[in-house]
């Protein structure tokens, strides 16, 4: 296996002497989609933030792969209204040429919204400009803080099948934060779920039985994933109609 | 050159032109100001800068300088003390700002030798602009345009996203310092066309009328440079032919201009 993209060792962080993340032992390796779960105040932002380098480390270490190349969506993207601000002049921030930027828009389905101010952008849209932004700088690994957040239901299952097809596309490692559990059983590889420690981690299947899981989250929650983890026969577009083709394997249809 | 000699020679001609340079960084600036939500801020430091005269007076050291000074160390003093978070930032920029000003005049009043205009220290001045305070406006302007065309794009991308911009390499806590070190250096070379209590006005009113027009941040900051431009000149000939105050006469015109434009543009959608 080649070397990890990132590796936490013991990494504790503690806000007042309160560990917030507590010893917790990571790998992230290219083609990778880690997600991480847990209750609110579970530490998962401060976690993600110590991994892009922006969150004072208490103890152990963060070590990144030499010349890491990490492309971040943060939660929200909210703009000041006296900040005037159109998708490609936010889009040539990133540094990159205008090529660039635009394919990264035609990648993430909002390439007709290049000359729009960023202030008229949906929820959704947002999200995927911002994942456009973070997919310009070619990244190795795309740390991503609740992306489908304000986006309707719809929406965030093509947003995960996204993030799922731009692993493929750059073999990128993946990892992020998600509230969006029934979702995430289905679209990622490996699950963390954190509360300041690690509780439980392991492949959706396994982790809905696992006792830490079900006492963090309820008998219901663990049962209805242990449901939902299954492979969609199809995937929505942005308008929500149904597009035909990314998964034959399944055998089951739409609930 | 005996012309520019002859201009120079003449005060209305020494304010228009220090007005004029005064307003050539307080529009991008002030476009900085309005987008980060710094309007507060920058009135804190204005009025640290009475604090600063009087410090100037008390060691002798020139005006301008001690009111940079004082200003960075303001400017240093806040960033820190925001963070500990133990007061609100408006209670604690409230707490300095009036101190600050209070302590100033407090101070000034213990030199009874040292004759200070007063009023056209807090609401300018049209006679008081010297030779020497041009050069300091205009070495004080070519410098703060230097580093805004320099890090215009880090500064740019910390204000719309700090987290994002750290992510991507841009040195966000420096670039705070050095707005605040520009900031502190046209609230020195301001206070003597627009006063003590109206510089922020000079900053936050053409960046907020040329929001009204603009489509992307560099068009704002040029568009706030030509409303200032319009600010400065209208009203210090309103001070001149009227003999109104020059600071207050400045705003007035900046806010009838921010009026038009906002009742002009009423309909269109930005």
């Amino acid at each position: 296996m080649t070397d990890p993209l990132v590796t936490l060792e013991n990494l504790t962080v503690r806000f007042d002497e309160r560990p917030v993340v507590d010893q917790v032992n990571l790998k992230i390796h290219r083609g990778d989609i880690i997600t991480i779960i847990g209750p609110n105040g579970a530490g998962k932002t401060t976690l993600i933030k110590a991994v892009l380098g922006i969150q004072k480390v208490s103890e152990g270490l963060v070590s990144l792969k030499k010349n890491l190349v990490i492309g971040y969506v943060p939660q929200h993207l909210t703009l000041e209204a006296t900040l005037p601000l159109s998708v490609k002049r936010f889009m040539l921030l990133s540094g990159r040429s205008l090529t660039e930027c635009e394919s990264a828009l035609a990648r993430t389905g909002v390439g007709h919204l290049l000359h729009s101010s960023v202030h008229h952008l949906s929820g959704g849209e947002k999200q995927r400009l911002l994942l456009a932004r973070a997919l310009a700088r070619k990244p190795d690994l795309l740390v991503l803080d609740e992306p489908a957040q304000g986006v309707d239901i719809n929406g965030q299952a093509s947003l995960y099948d996204l993030i799922r097809q731009l692993r493929d596309d750059l073999n990128c490692g993946v990892i992020m934060i998600s509230h969006d559990l029934h979702l995430v059983m289905a679209a990622t590889d490996k699950v963390i779920c954190l509360n300041q420690h690690v509780c439980c981690s392991g492949y959706p299947e396994d982790i809905s039985h696992d006792p830490a899981f079900i006492e963090t989250f309820g008998r219901p929650v663990a049962e209805s994933l242990a449901v939902y983890h299954h492979h969609h026969n199809h995937s929505h577009d942005l308008h929500g109609d149904v597009v035909e083709g990314r998964h034959t394997e399944c055998d089951h249809a739409h609930h | 050159m005996p012309i520019i000699d002859a201009i120079l020679d003449d005060f209305f001609w020494r304010a228009l032109i220090g007005g004029l340079g005064v307003a050539l960084v307080a529009g991008p600036l002030g476009c900085f100001v309005v987008w980060r939500r710094l309007a507060y801020f920058g009135d804190t430091l204005a009025h640290s800068a009475l604090l600063g005269i009087a410090l100037s007076f008390l060691i002798s050291v020139p005006l301008n300088l001690g009111v940079i000074i004082t200003c960075v160390v303001l400017a240093m003093a806040l960033v820190l003390l925001s963070r500990t978070r133990t007061l609100a930032t408006d209670t604690l920029l409230g707490i300095l700002a009036h101190s600050a000003l209070a302590i100033g005049l407090v101070t000034l009043s213990f030199m009874p030798d040292v004759r200070v205009d007063l009023t056209g220290l807090l609401f300018g001045d049209l006679l008081a602009m010297s030779r020497e305070d041009l050069l300091w406006i205009y070495g004080g302007a070519a410098l703060i345009i230097i580093l805004l065309a320099v890090l215009w794009q880090g500064l740019l991308m910390s204000t719309i996203h700090e987290e994002l911009a750290r992510v991507e390499g841009v040195a966000v806590e420096r670039l705070r310092l050095v707005l605040m070190l520009m900031f502190s250096l046209v609230i020195a070379v301001a206070m003597k066309i627009v006063g003590v209590l109206l510089i922020t006005a000079l900053l936050i009113i053409p960046a907020a009328t040329a929001r009204r027009l603009a489509h992307n941040p560099e068009i704002m900051a040029a568009m706030a440079v030509g409303f200032g431009f319009v600010a400065v000149s209208g009203g210090l000939s309103l001070s001149w032919h009227l003999d109104t105050p020059a600071g207050p006469s400045v705003v007035v015109t900046a806010f009838a201009v921010f009026l038009l434009v906002y009742g002009a543009a009423g309909k269109v959608r930005t």
